[in-house]
């Protein structure tokens, strides 16, 4: 047994938080939150060249064949800048996705794009208000094409193809379907969300060409499994985030001072601290867990994705809201940068699932687990 | 990373399930022990056969094993229910300070002795004027030619009536600065001049003392570090003690709250299929099994050579007031039942309420939650110490209640 990352994945953690604090700096993400863009171009083209949306693929596909383990390790880095990118819609969720269910044809097309960044994908799952379920799916195949409405899409207008949870009659009631988004079919309008420094839009499929990915009826089941993988890959980088607040909370305490003292020498500052270093750490240690079911494909995976998940959103929402609280009355201005933390670990929360679905999850696997 | 086991490592955990699994007492064995008898057998079978205190050196018991077959014994040792629990303090606190602050002889008559449960030590720190400020402890010790003559009182000694020694702090010198006049001595509980009286808990249990001192002589060979270093010798036990007490995953987890859960009902349904018990234990979940991988994380650390360091408050400080909302949590599903302690009557025996009446003691023993936030906030974040008001000031110049 070994808890720890090898030397070569911290050489990648310090190659890659030195890439983006430099090409990601708090600049960067304002330009994008105060701008009309969906994401960064150019931090994402140098992305691309840095090869960290080729890390997972296989190299038959172009990829760099490299562990689930490198790949946590640049989530976590995301999460720590903040980063205004398509990332996470396209590596955790599209590659993911062909990966899993693709046949040799569209992992053929398609992986050898997403390695090289010439292509972004998503995933479409919600279609509005509730958690999502087989019998709330309205979006369907027919004879004409793919009909229905998502929303809201991550990264919906940035993708050139998106993976959309469609109704099915057969097997689990679902089926995946890959959906080239620049076509008649497909109309894509930008949907503002808390995080302005991330795009998203609602998608609406009007007898679009799709083709389907995976077998018809096992969508369902698929979205499962991808969810539980995702979510290893989304409470990496919530954790980088909540680290990213607590530091940056503890250092704004040090220097700010009141009644003739820093204010990080008040107890109230001091536990409120303590109480954000308590969850990050718990996060990030089940964090581990996750990443080790997730790498090996472990029969523990479920658990050890929802037992990550739930204990990173809390991490990562936590040190957010009380860095803006430690702020006080500067943390609530536009101008400082406590926002970006604020509105990503709040999407972040709700974007594969909020805290109540995953904690059900949780205990549902933990009854899988006891039972086998 | 890998959560699974080396080659070497399943052939490690083969070997010790086989062992415990043909060695563990019988209830038999055991039946008309006492709690300190039945975890004296149990000690000393381990010991005889190379299983106690593995990680130390061979000479003194152990048998050298690495931070992770620690961690592989621990899970295996679990599986069964084995007495234990008054070693903690001689194996897991005494025997690295004497490790690292005590001479060769220390050791060749000491270790032995704690690995094999013959000996049972005691905790002398706490006073009624030094809880969370320990440093303020006036207990005093003089020189008198070999030896040193202590007079005073410390408190909350668990154990401090069935234990053969005591690891002590004093002050030698009341005219230096707080930390710098104290000195840190071992003791046989049996020297003249000690007086043990029981304090009784809140539980209605009494396993902790009050430990009155006159005119008791300490030969200066017992003591661990140089005079007016006892602070920094005292850190040594302390960072332990944290390692020690850990998460404390006993009693009230997850699978009791599970199986209660299962069993009561909300509204003619199982508690379990109500979404607000699932979101509860799902959290203690997380918090279980955070713990449970930051200390595999510091076994790791420690097997590079990594000195556990003050992160260890984390287990202490989630783990207590998790118990505590646990115990309080179960008992709320029993709704009006919930209240009653009888061991025939109680669901689980009586734990839960045995559970939550003990509880404040978790949070407060060791390190209260409050001052286990500040280390994590002052040794971890780099943040402020506390305002101290006695800085620079001689011990005997510092202002005190009357409390």
């Amino acid at each position: 047994m070994n808890f720890e990352f090898s030397e070569e994945q911290e050489l990648l953690r310090e190659q890659a938080r030195g890439f983006l604090t430099e090409h990601c700096p708090p600049a960067a993400v304002r330009a994008v939150l105060d701008g009309d863009a969906d994401y960064d171009p150019a931090l994402w083209q140098r992305i691309v060249e840095m090869g960290w949306t080729a890390t997972v693929i296989p190299e038959e596909f172009g990829g760099l064949g490299l562990s689930y383990l490198e790949l946590v390790v640049i989530a976590e880095e995301l999460g720590r800048a903040v980063a205004p990118v398509p990332f996470s819609s396209s590596v955790y969720l599209a590659t993911e996705a062909l990966i899993a269910c693709g046949s040799q044809e569209q992992k053929d097309k398609w992986l050898p794009l997403l390695a090289a960044g010439e292509a972004i994908g998503t995933f479409a799952l919600s279609e509005g208000n509730g958690r999502p379920s087989v019998k709330s799916l309205t979006t369907r195949m027919d004879q004409a094409g793919l009909n229905g409405r998502k929303l809201p899409v991550a990264d919906g207008r940035a993708a050139d193809f998106a993976i959309v949870v469609g109704a099915s009659d057969a097997g689990d009631g679902a089926s995946w379907y890959l959906v080239e988004l620049d076509q008649v079919g497909v109309s894509r309008e930008a949907v503002r969300t808390l995080d302005f420094s991330r795009g998203h839009a609602v998608i609406e499929f009007n007898n679009a060409k799709a083709e389907l990915l995976g077998g018809e009826g096992a969508g369902w089941s698929a979205t499962e499994r991808l969810l539980d993988r995702a979510a290893v890959l989304f409470a990496w980088e919530q954790v980088g985030l909540a680290d990213a607040a607590m530091i940056q909370a503890r250092d704004y305490a040090m220097g700010r001072y009141a009644f003739g003292r820093a204010i990080a020498s008040y107890q109230a500052i001091k536990h409120k601290l303590a109480n954000m270093y308590v969850k990050n750490t718990l996060a990030r240690s089940n964090c581990y867990y996750g990443a080790w079911a997730l790498n090996t494909d472990s029969a523990e995976l479920p658990l050890a994705a929802a037992t990550a998940r739930v204990g990173a959103i809390k991490a990562a929402v936590f040190a957010a809201e009380e860095n803006v609280q430690t702020h006080g009355g500067m943390g609530f201005t536009w101008e400082f940068d406590c926002q970006f933390y604020y509105r990503r670990a709040k999407l972040l929360g709700v974007n594969v699932g909020s805290e109540g679905y995953w904690q059900d999850r949780l205990i549902t696997a933990y009854e899988q687990n006891n039972a086998a | 990373m890998d959560f699974n086991d080396t080659q070497e490592e399943a052939a490690f955990r083969a070997e010790a399930a086989a062992w415990l699994k043909a060695n563990v007492p019988t209830p038999d064995e055991l039946a008309g022990l006492d709690d300190i008898a039945a975890a004296k057998l149990w000690q000393k079978r381990k010991y005889d056969a190379g299983w106690a205190c593995i990680r130390w050196e061979k000479q003194y018991g152990g048998r050298e094993a690495t931070a992770i077959e620690q961690v592989i014994w621990n899970q295996e040792e679990a599986k069964f229910n084995t007495p234990g629990g008054v070693f903690v303090i001689g194996q897991g606190m005494a025997a690295p300070t004497l490790m690292t602050w005590g001479k060769p002889e220390h050791h060749e008559r000491f270790l032995p002795k704690l690995a094999s449960g013959e000996e049972i030590w005691c905790q002398l720190f706490s006073e009624p004027a030094g809880g969370s400020d320990l440093a303020a402890l006036r207990t005093k010790a003089e020189r008198d030619g070999d030896d040193w003559v202590i007079n005073g009182q410390k408190i909350w000694t668990s154990g401090a009536h069935y234990s053969d020694y005591g690891i002590l702090v004093v002050r030698t010198d009341p005219n230096v600065a707080k930390h710098k006049g104290l000195s840190y001595f071992f003791l046989d509980m049996k020297s003249p001049g000690v007086e043990i009286k029981p304090i009784k808990q809140l539980t209605g249990g009494a396993n902790f003392n009050e430990v009155y001192f006159t005119d008791v002589r300490i030969p200066d060979s017992q003591r661990l570090g140089e005079v007016g270093q006892g602070w920094q010798v005292a850190l040594t036990t302390l960072m332990n003690e944290r390692a020690a007490i850990g998460g404390g995953g006993a009693g009230v987890n997850v699978d009791v709250a599970y199986r209660i859960a299962s069993e009561v009902m909300i509204d003619d349904k199982p508690a379990i299929e109500d979404s607000a018990v699932r979101a509860k234990l799902a959290d203690w979940y997380v918090q279980e099994s955070g713990l449970r991988f930051t200390g595999y994380r510091s076994m790791t650390a420690m097997s590079r050579g990594e000195i556990p360091g003050p992160e260890n408050s984390i287990g202490k400080l989630v783990g207590a007031p998790k118990t505590q909302e646990m115990a309080s949590f179960c008992m709320d599903l029993l709704e009006m039942s919930g209240a009653i302690w009888d061991e025939k009557l109680s669901t689980e025996a009586g734990l839960l309420q045995l559970t939550y009446m003990g509880a404040p003691g978790g949070r407060i023993a060791g390190g209260t939650d409050e001052i286990m936030a500040n280390i994590i906030a002052e040794r971890v974040l780099g943040m402020p110490q506390e305002p101290r008001m006695d800085k620079g000031m001689a011990f005997s110049e510092v202002p005190t209640g009357s409390n």
